[in-house]
């Protein structure tokens, strides 16, 4: 019995010694585990000129503007914002499927003196909401939801979790 | 020596071999100890012969179901379109992978607490199927990344600690199988697998602790779920038939490596009986 007893006191201890030491290391590399920085951070933080990182945020409303030319090539001009900052971007390649205003993006590039991020890459993010087609047209058409301005309403709204009342905010709207 | 030239090896049936129940126990295994009523080795083999086909079948039904409400009948989704349905397979096995790695960490502190012959042979039987699901988890994620994120891969805190816990099962796999001595492989395989579950928060809290481009939980989040009702029945339905399909593969499995010890035990009695009777 006793033996048996040390056994789980042993693993008691390491399994404390060992989560705290996770805990630890994971505050301490906080700020290399993020894979994109905000335009607030960017603005507030010293970065390097010429050193790659990757700027996220959603694309502000109204900026996306496909005319234009960067370095030879048709460009791509719009703004990464976060509510409160927001970075001009200029992107050349092939933007992902979900790209739109509104929507989330995280951008691979460098930071130039003018103040405008030149983009390698452009990845779309999309938050964790999913819904048919229809229930998200009734939110738009209810004027309950504007899909370039950010994320869906709280899903009490329109997730009822009884399938008979999942159009509920089509009766509302109309 | 057990098998003296110019005889042929014992060969032993299983099933119709006389005394089943009362083999004489490992030798290196302990004696008393309440669990081991739980451990005895006749026991589980017809219990889980009773359990075994209905577990079975019920996967295949649950599945079918699943399959067709999930790809037929479930509506797309509004932005990503018909893309999300790699989320009823994609889903289901990441829940697998973390919740398939907890139960390794319960069979490890029976191991090493108890010393649980039972739960050496089924967490040994269990990293590879782990290892499977957890790469079936990746797969379907790069898959479903590729056209919605626009990239199969990134390093974000999500992705690179499913990454990691996919090289835990497979390190896990490979190290109970790494010793001549089947128990001392067990027991450092069991502390392996301890000190791999604090990656599992890490796992799951990672789109919460930091931004990452994976999305935020869906179906766990405070409040209602983030997922309309039409798409999280069948996701929750594929995640059940998943899940019993995986407990019927580890059952089917420990199954045929408590029957290969028990083999193992006869060929080894036989050949003592052999050597006493030409001595």
């Amino acid at each position: 019995m006793t033996r048996k007893r040390r056994r789980i006191w042993i693993l008691v201890l390491c399994a404390i010694g060992l989560g705290s030491a996770t805990a630890l290391t994971l505050t301490a590399f906080q700020d290399n585990l993020v894979f994109f920085r905000s335009p607030t951070d960017v603005l507030t933080t010293e970065i390097p000129p010429g050193r790659a990182f990757r700027l996220g945020g959603l694309v502000e409303e109204g900026s996306v503007q496909r005319q234009g030319e960067y370095e030879g090539r048709p460009a791509i001009r719009f703004r990464v914002t976060d509510g409160a900052n927001a970075i001009p971007v200029v992107f050349t390649g092939v933007l992902p499927d979900l790209f739109r205003e509104g929507q989330g993006v995280v951008t691979q590039g460098v930071m130039g003196q003018d103040g405008t991020f030149r983009a390698r890459e452009v990845l779309a993010r999309h938050d964790e909401t999913y819904m048919p087609p229809e229930v998200a047209d009734a939110l738009k058409r209810a004027g309950h939801w504007n899909p370039a301005q950010g994320a869906a309403p709280p899903p009490a709204q329109w997730n009822t979790l009884e399938p008979g009342r999942a159009d509920a905010p089509r009766r509302t709207g109309s | 020596m057990l098998q003296p030239e110019g005889k042929r090896p014992y060969t032993v049936d299983v099933e119709t071999a006389p005394n089943m129940a009362k083999l004489p126990p490992a030798p290196s295994r302990e004696a008393g100890g309440s669990l081991h009523r739980f451990a005895n080795p006749g026991r589980f083999l017809r219990l889980t012969d009773n359990w075994l086909p209905w577990l079975s079948g019920a996967a295949l039904l649950v599945l079918g179901i699943g399959a067709v409400w999930g790809l037929a009948v479930a509506p797309p989704d509004w932005q990503q379109g018909e893309t999300v349905r790699i989320m009823f397979v994609h889903v289901p096995m990441a829940w697998l992978a973390m919740g398939g790695y907890m139960g390794l960490a319960i069979l490890s502190v029976m191991s090493l607490i108890w010393r649980h012959p039972l739960a050496d042979l089924t967490a040994r039987e269990l990293s590879p199927i782990g290892a499977a699901v957890t790469a079936l988890c990746l797969l379907t994620g790069s898959l479903w990344g590729r056209p919605m994120w626009g990239t199969w891969w990134v390093w974000d805190a999500r992705l690179t600690s499913v990454l990691v816990l996919f090289f835990l099962w497979l390190g896990h796999a490979a190290l109970v199988r790494a010793f001549d001595d089947a128990e001392r492989g067990a027991r450092m395989g069991a502390i392996l697998a301890l000190v791999g579950v604090v990656n599992v928060p890490i796992v799951k809290f990672s789109v919460d602790w930091w931004n990452t481009l994976h999305q935020p939980a869906s179906v766990t989040r405070i409040n209602a779920p983030g997922m309309h009702v039409d798409i999280l029945y069948p996701l929750l339905v594929c995640a059940l038939g998943f899940t019993l399909a995986f407990a019927a593969i580890v059952l089917a499995a420990t199954r045929a490596a408590v029957m290969e010890r028990r083999v193992r035990a006869l060929q080894m009695a036989a050949a003592r009986r052999a050597d006493a009777a030409e001595a």
